[in-house]
């Protein structure tokens, strides 16, 4: 390691990561082959490649949702080999922020109450503070009318503002995003692809994102290609080539 | 949202309305265990008490008697019987040796309320041509009526007890044919007759108990019985009655004599009811086994159900005990309401049926209280056994994989 680069410790650190699915079975199948990635505060980070090339499956491993079959992998500086469920739990409810493709909320409450949902896990109890953050974050989403709505009678655009206000609840350094715009239209796609990108800017998050949308990936600041399990390309973006709000889609899509 | 809950009753709760059919349904099946096994326990509590209410009434708790001549066989100097046939002698009428001072030691007992002494014996009741063979019991009304309230059991003419009067049964009365203040010829088996006024007619609600039993005083029945200030018997009342037997062997270890308890007595009665018991608690114990796994079915599939959201949850941060801690409030849920439920049923079971199911003079035929107890019980099993049912799907739910639960 150059000398100077501890001192400022990676977000994210993943050396040698590998990861088979049904280990130790006849049908066992390796899905990443030994991928090294780092990842600096602030930087916001599209991943990309064809389908089935095991973006999801990075992403649920960084999200300490599965255990790699072999490598390290290190969050804010700290290795999570070894580590119990119990504080694996604790790191996911802390340092990541999770949103999904199919925004993934909790269909039996409302908006405002699927935000404060990590900080209730985290405290126990509802809280006025918990309530007031949550009402901050969905009128940074442009959602405070919809706060009292069951998540399930929001738009697909509005349900997954909801998820990024949701991921954001617990401030945490890391967000990560499984094709958050997937299932949206260009216009949805691009406000929600916005929102992050300014929590990026204000707060310093660190966002990694998986998206076929090569327009939106070329508004990140990096770009990282994974084909078969194999990183393939990793692009630094230092201008944006693209004027913002771009209606490109990838031919990938 | 209500603040003091905490993150697994609100996601219960939500979970529960979520699935509403599914809970009102294992809610219905949990009351209905939860309503018969009230009303059978309510029914048999009833009938014992009803039952050890009747006995009581008209019996003392433990009755001390003269101990048994007893009879052994003739053995010569090697100890070998020579009259192999042992008979035993003939019980005749006698008094209890030195009775007063057996009186004065039970009475300082102190599990003992009340000590009655009685001289009684079998005799003829004679009115014109009519005779009916009786029981003579002679006692001393301060004290007897206070183990048997015959005094409140009179019909006609009043309890008292002169020398010359006798208290009789109303079935008696009719046989022979008289009412208060007629004349009686009483006459034991050996020896002179007495002529005794009726003084009044009970009814002690048993048919045989009212054809054969007399009361007079002590001294007349011991004078007419030739048990000249002697007592053939000694009733006695505890303050305790299920520990009436212990009470009558705590008195055969400090007299030599015999005391037969109310609960040796009904030996069979007891049999019964412990036969009963035994059914009803294995009833109970299988209805409630049937209603648990209804709820470990119920919640088995809630959790496959909700899988999606259990690995939401998980990828948000809840920890394994927070996932598992949701479901066995919904256990316990399920429990508590259904006992709450339940219970309601049972009680209107129990009011229903005592409505319909009567004597024939249109008391209840077994008077049934609604024990606050019971209720509260079934509640804390019910909820208990809802909670134990649950830890199984509870467990799974929370063991499921976040990734598996997520992309599913
Ligand atoms: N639980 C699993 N068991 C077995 N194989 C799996 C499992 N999950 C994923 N795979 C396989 O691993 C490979 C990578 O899957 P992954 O979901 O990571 O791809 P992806 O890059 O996210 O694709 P997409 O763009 O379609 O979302 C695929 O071939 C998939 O079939
Ligand atoms: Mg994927």
């Amino acid at each position: 390691m150059p000398p100077g680069l501890e001192a400022t410790e990676a977000v994210l650190r993943l050396e040698g990561i590998r990861k088979a699915y049904n280990a130790g079975r006849p049908n066992e199948v390796e899905v990443l082959h030994g991928i090294d990635f780092i990842m600096q505060r602030g930087e916001f980070c599209a991943l990309m490649g064809p389908s089935g090339s095991g973006k999801s499956t990075l992403l649920n491993l960084i999200g300490l949702l599965d255990r790699p079959s072999a490598g390290r992998l290190a969050i804010g500086g700290r290795d999570t080999t070894g580590l119990d469920d119990r504080e694996l739990t604790r790191i996911r409810g802390h340092q990541i922020g999770f949103v999904f493709q199919y925004h993934h909320l909790l269909p039996a409450f409302t908006a405002e109450e699927n935000v404060m949902m990590p900080m209730l896990l985290d405290r126990g109890h509802p809280d006025a503070r918990m309530r007031a953050r949550a009402a901050t974050l969905l009128e940074n989403m442009q959602l405070s009318d919809w706060k009292d709505n069951l998540a399930t009678n929001l738009s697909g655009g509005q349900q997954q503002r909801v998820a990024v206000a949701r991921a954001l609840a617990m401030n945490p350094p890391l967000l990560l995003a499984d094709e958050p715009t997937g299932n949206l239209d260009s216009v949805a796609a691009q406000v929600v692809f916005d929102l992050m990108r300014r929590v990026n800017r204000e707060q310093g998050t660190t966002v990694l994102v998986v998206t076929h949308n090569l327009g939106l990936a070329r508004q990140c600041d990096r770009i990282v290609e994974i084909v078969d399990g194999v990183l393939t390309g990793d692009e630094r973006l230092t201008l944006h080539n693209e004027p913002r709000g771009s209606r490109i889609s990838s031919p990938l899509q | 949202m209500f603040d003091w809950l905490p993150f697994e009753w609100i996601a219960a709760s939500r979970f529960l309305r979520e699935g509403r059919m599914q809970t009102a349904a294992i809610v219905l099946g949990v009351s209905i265990g939860v309503g018969v096994i009230v009303f059978m326990s309510a029914l048999l509590t009833g009938m014992q008490k009803n039952f050890i209410n009747r006995v009581l009434s008209a019996q003392a708790h433990v009755v001390l008697l003269p101990s048994e001549e007893i009879a052994r066989p003739l053995r010569d100097a090697d100890g070998v019987a020579e009259a192999a046939v042992v008979q035993k002698p003939y019980q005749r009428l006698r008094s209890i040796d030195q009775w007063q001072k057996i009186e004065q030691q039970v009475a300082a007992m102190p599990q003992v309320k009340v000590v009655s002494p009685m001289a009684s014996g079998p005799a003829l009741a004679v009115r014109g041509d009519a005779v009916r063979s009786i029981n003579l019991a002679g006692i001393e009304p301060a004290k007897y009526f206070r183990i048997v309230p015959l005094d409140e059991k009179i019909i006609s003419g009043r309890a008292l007890l002169g020398t010359e009067d006798i208290l009789i049964g109303s079935e008696l009365a009719n046989d022979l044919g008289v009412k208060v203040g007629d004349k009686l010829r009483i006459t034991p088996s050996s020896g002179e007759g007495l002529a005794l006024k009726v003084g009044g007619i009970f009814d002690l609600g048993n048919k045989g108990a009212n054809q054969r039993n007399t009361f007079v005083a002590l001294h007349t029945a011991q004078s007419l019985l030739r048990l000249t200030g002697g007592a053939s018997s000694i009733d006695v009342s505890v303050h305790d009655v299920y520990a009436a037997e212990e009470v009558a062997s705590a008195i055969r270890a400090v007299a030599d004599i015999g005391a037969d308890s109310w609960i040796r007595t009904n030996a069979q009665f007891f049999a019964a009811v412990n036969a009963q018991i035994l059914a009803n608690v294995a009833i109970r114990f299988f209805v409630g086994l049937s209603a648990a796994f209804g709820v470990a079915a119920v919640l088995v599939v809630s959790v496959v159900q909700k899988s999606k959201e259990i690995g939401i949850l998980r990828a948000m941060g809840a920890s394994r005990g927070q996932i598992m801690r949701v479901f066995l409030v919904e256990g316990a849920a399920y429990g508590l309401a259904g006992s709450i439920l339940g219970s309601g049923l049972g009680a209107a079971a129990l009011l229903v049926w005592q409505q319909y199911v009567r004597n024939a003079d249109g008391t209840p035929l077994i008077p049934i209280e609604l024990d606050p107890q019971l209720f509260l019980l079934a509640a804390f099993i019910a909820t208990l056994t809802g909670l134990a049912a649950a830890v199984a799907p509870a467990l799974r739910g929370a063991r499921l994989d976040p990734v598996v639960a997520i992309r599913g």
